[in-house]
């Protein structure tokens, strides 16, 4: 009974709903440098990502807020790879990311981050179901919006 | 209409075949297997509405209430024709009382914008219930930031039941208007509007319903329920998108100035000076969604043959049905639609988030929505994100609600371990 022939299974695969389950970093940083929050007005989801960036280091990373399986399990899989990046890094395994779920140019992709992108590999899933790949990206353009606003709190919003 | 007894174990209403009313609708053609659970928030097209459409744009169609030659005077016709049907579809007691509009937002935003500074003043109040749509919530609460007024909101009990006594008890001398729905979007709850109408009248208040889920599935009779405003959206009628109708008693029409200004609603103009026409006519400026009217007035027509009565009495059935398939799977939990839930089931998985659910029951084949519905308030009043809404129309049938629990089952396989 599946009209589209697309297994559930690649979205929903077991490392997805396990960090949506359980995610990772999942509190408020008590001294960060910078936070933002994402909301998705479409469906009321709400991330809040705390950084604490050193030098050019996120030495820290976490975040707050409700969502979707998916949503939790992005947002719980970044603050993994992001911490201890450097802020470039951070910045290109976003791009690396954000071409790989919505289906877009990815460019050349570090050989230092090949672990990351791999682990963030699960998500790619969301291709397949063009209406979820916000939910996937929400907690990135959140903590996007942080590192520029600092601790000025932006609020990002799908559009 | 009687009480909807929550238990059951069919629910079919004797000659009425879902399955042969599923045939008149040509996306069910398309997609055999699609299990449409999501009417309220807007309803497929029979055959009857997008041919009759079309058909009208082949034969009838030129401009209305301009033309002296015989085309545009047909399509005048036909346009009117509409009017009417939709007057008697209420049972208006005149066709002056109905104005075509772009659909229900649009029909309480002109009241919102046209009665409002008429009438109201600074400290008077306007209640709205707390299971509005956004469109019945907005519009009041601009209007009462711009005028000084007041908006109160008044509650549903636990059971999803209207709390009549808590009204009576927010009623009161600065009470201008009280903005209603008929039958909630998110719960299915029926409000009893004839007593709401009684009670406001006798404190001198106006009424609005929003009939966008009632009307489709029940027989409405705005002279029986007393209302002074009921607006309803065209495409969750069976008609199409863009059409909507305000229906307003007429000496409250009559008072009120225009809204949108152009051709088509004055009886002259100077550089000085312009006189506008009497209503409807007033309210309908510019060119108006001809066709658009012709092919409501078509759907309203095809609800009429399968007769409102038995329309209630098969979805009534339907929703009993769906609550009891529902709470039967454990971890599901039903927002409660009072004693007299009407063709909307709402309900959560715990601890499953409601898109996720979404995307599933998408991947089996049954078309929900998911989220707020436009009614955050709801949502926060009820500590939720969000709900699964399953939404009834004709061509539903049990086979249907059987899907969607087996969807639901599979779904909570998944999620809850």
């Amino acid at each position: 009974m599946n009209d589209s022939g697309i297994d559930l299974r690649e979205l929903y695969q077991d490392i997805i709903l396990d960090h949506g389950r359980h995610p990772r970093n999942f509190r408020a940083l008590e001294h960060p440098t910078h936070l933002a929050r994402g909301h998705n007005p479409l469906c009321g989801d709400r991330v809040t990502v705390y950084l604490a960036v050193e030098g050019d280091r996120i030495a820290d990373v976490s975040f707050e807020g409700r969502g979707c399986a998916i949503s939790t399990a992005a947002a719980s899989l970044m603050t993994e790879v992001l911490k201890g990046k450097t802020v470039a890094e951070a910045r290109a395994l976003f791009a690396q990311f954000h071409a790989r779920v919505t289906g877009g140019e990815a460019g050349e992709s570090p050989e230092t981050l090949q672990d990351d992108i791999d682990r963030l590999e699960p998500l790619t899933g969301v291709k397949a179901f063009p209406v979820r790949v916000k939910c996937a990206t929400l907690p990135w353009h959140a903590f996007e919006a942080a590192l520029k606003s600092g601790l000025a709190a932006a609020t990002v919003k799908t559009e | 209409m009687a009480a909807a007894p929550l238990r059951f174990e069919k629910a079919t209403v004797r000659g009425f075949d879902p399955r042969a009313v599923r045939r008149e609708f040509p996306i069910f053609t398309t997609h055999p297997e699609l299990v449409f659970l999501d009417s309220g928030a807007s309803a497929q097209k029979p055959r009857a509405v997008i041919d009759g459409i079309a058909e009208f744009y082949r034969t009838d169609y030129a401009n209305v209430h301009r033309g002296v030659y015989s085309l545009s005077a047909r399509a005048t016709d036909r346009f009117e024709e509409a009017r009417e049907k939709a007057r008697a579809f209420l049972n208006a007691a005149d066709e002056r009382e109905i104005v075509f509009l772009r659909g229900a937002t649009e029909a309480i935003n002109l009241v919102a914008q046209s009665w409002g500074p008429a009438c109201l003043k600074p400290g008077d109040e306007i209640i709205i219930s707390d299971v509005e749509h956004h469109s019945n919530i907005v519009p009041w609460q601009m209007l009462c930031e711009r005028l000084g007024a007041r908006l109160v909101v008044t509650p549903t009990d636990p059971t999803g039941e209207f709390d009549l006594a808590a009204f009576e008890a927010l009623l009161s001398p600065r009470t201008r208007l009280v903005a209603v729905t008929h039958i909630s979007n998110v719960t299915g709850t029926l409000l009893p509007i004839a007593r709401i109408v009684e009670l406001a009248h006798a404190k001198g208040a106006k009424v609005l319903v929003d009939g966008c889920q009632a009307l489709p599935r029940m027989p409405v009779d705005v002279q029986a329920l007393g209302c002074d405003f009921y607006v309803f959206s065209g495409h969750k009628a069976y008609g199409p998108t863009g059409t909507g109708i305000l229906y307003g008693r007429y000496d409250a029409l009559q008072s009120m100035p225009p809204w949108q200004t152009g051709g088509g609603m004055i009886t002259s103009v100077e550089y000085a000076k312009t006189e506008f026409q009497d209503p409807p006519h007033r309210f309908e400026a510019g060119t108006p969604d001809i066709a658009g009217a012709v092919g409501l007035g078509l759907a309203l027509d095809f609800v009429e043959s399968l007769g409102r009565e038995t329309i209630a009495e098969h979805e009534q059935a339907l929703t009993g049905y769906a609550v009891d398939q529902l709470s039967r799977i454990p971890d599901v939990q039903i927002a409660p639609g009072g004693q007299h839930q009407l063709s909307i089931v709402s309900f959560n998985i715990d601890g499953v988030h409601p898109h996720d659910v979404g995307t599933v029951l998408d991947q089996h084949g049954v078309a929900v929505r998911v989220g707020h519905h436009c009614a955050q308030p709801l949502m926060e009043k009820l500590g939720i994100a969000g709900t699964v809404r399953a939404s009834l129309g004709v061509y539903n049938d049990e086979a249907d609600i059987d899907r969607l629990a087996k969807a639901v089952e599979a779904c909570r396989e998944m999620f809850v371990r």
